[in-house]
């Protein structure tokens, strides 16, 4: 048996890392796997709180959650790759403005 | 008294915050990537440790293979190369910051182990096989599902349109 709570703090610290690192990197391929990593900080509560009140649309939700994210990571991937290819630079410093 | 439940919890707890550690502390960017398939390995056993299978399953195929072979495959295309650092951050982000996140990060631990600690959640509580997830899927959230259909193909012509050469189009017309 494992208390709720030790899931709870375990997607806690995942999700602030995942903070931590959006906020403290420069590389905007790394910023964007902190945003992957906060997703499955949250996603381990939905699992948790799915198992802790009997209701299965919690792992149903997880389900869309990964979708979302997909859809996401292959949409700011080609971003990034059209990023790179009018600035030539992956650090997010240099780019600061909208237009070229 | 210690189960072996909460030991293997525990174990990959560790690897999980190790990674995620790691993720932040390295340099290179397919280093951070390699740091992140570990974290969503780990945590597909927690979720097998929690009985849902079927996102266990599919993070792995999903998360570990699809998303994070997408960022190897980036990155290596970009030769994405040591971060570099930029001079001249804000202090105050350090001084204010830091301290600010430990204390909320305190505050949150200290409420969740006060005010939840007595609830534990038993291995395998709620078996979420793909034979128990699928009614679900199909019936009260049809809609949804489809919609993500919906989504996932937009996103796609997204990403080819976004990622496909500015003058490809043009080159096209002169050949």
């Amino acid at each position: 048996m494992v208390p709720l709570s030790y899931y709870l703090i375990l997607s806690g610290i995942l999700f602030a890392c995942g903070v931590t690192g959006f906020l403290i990197k420069r590389n905007i391929i790394t910023i964007f796997m902190s945003i992957e990593l906060m997703l499955n900080g949250v996603n381990l509560s939905f699992v948790a709180f799915a198992a802790q009140w009997h209701a299965l649309s919690g792992q149903v939700f997880v389900f869309f959650v990964m979708v979302v994210a997909a859809a996401e990571a292959a949409v700011g991937l080609a971003i990034i790759i059209a990023v790179y290819r009018t600035r030539e630079t992956l650090n997010v410093d240099q780019v600061n403005l909208l237009k070229l | 008294m210690i189960s072996v439940h909460l030991i293997i919890f525990l174990i990959f707890g560790a690897v999980c915050v190790a990674g995620a550690i790691n993720l932040l502390a390295q340099t290179h960017p397919i280093n951070s990537a390699l740091s992140l398939v570990v974290v969503m390995g780990a945590l597909a056993v927690e979720y097998l440790l929690l009985g849902a299978e079927f996102v266990a399953a599919v993070q792995v195929i999903v998360y570990a293979g699809a998303i994070m072979v997408l960022f190897v495959f980036v990155i290596m295309l970009l030769n994405a190369g040591k971060e570099e650092r930029t001079k001249g951050g804000s202090y105050v982000a350090m001084i204010v910051g830091i301290p600010g996140m430990l204390a909320g990060s305190v505050l949150v631990a200290w409420v969740l182990l006060t005010h939840s600690g007595t609830n534990s959640v038993a291995a395998g509580a709620l078996p979420g096989s793909p034979t128990q997830l699928a009614p679900l899927l199909f019936h009260e959230f049809l809609l949804p599902f489809e919609v993500t259909s919906i989504l996932v193909l937009v996103a796609i012509m997204g990403a080819v349109v976004l990622a496909s050469h500015p003058n490809a189009d043009q080159k096209k017309e002169k050949a």
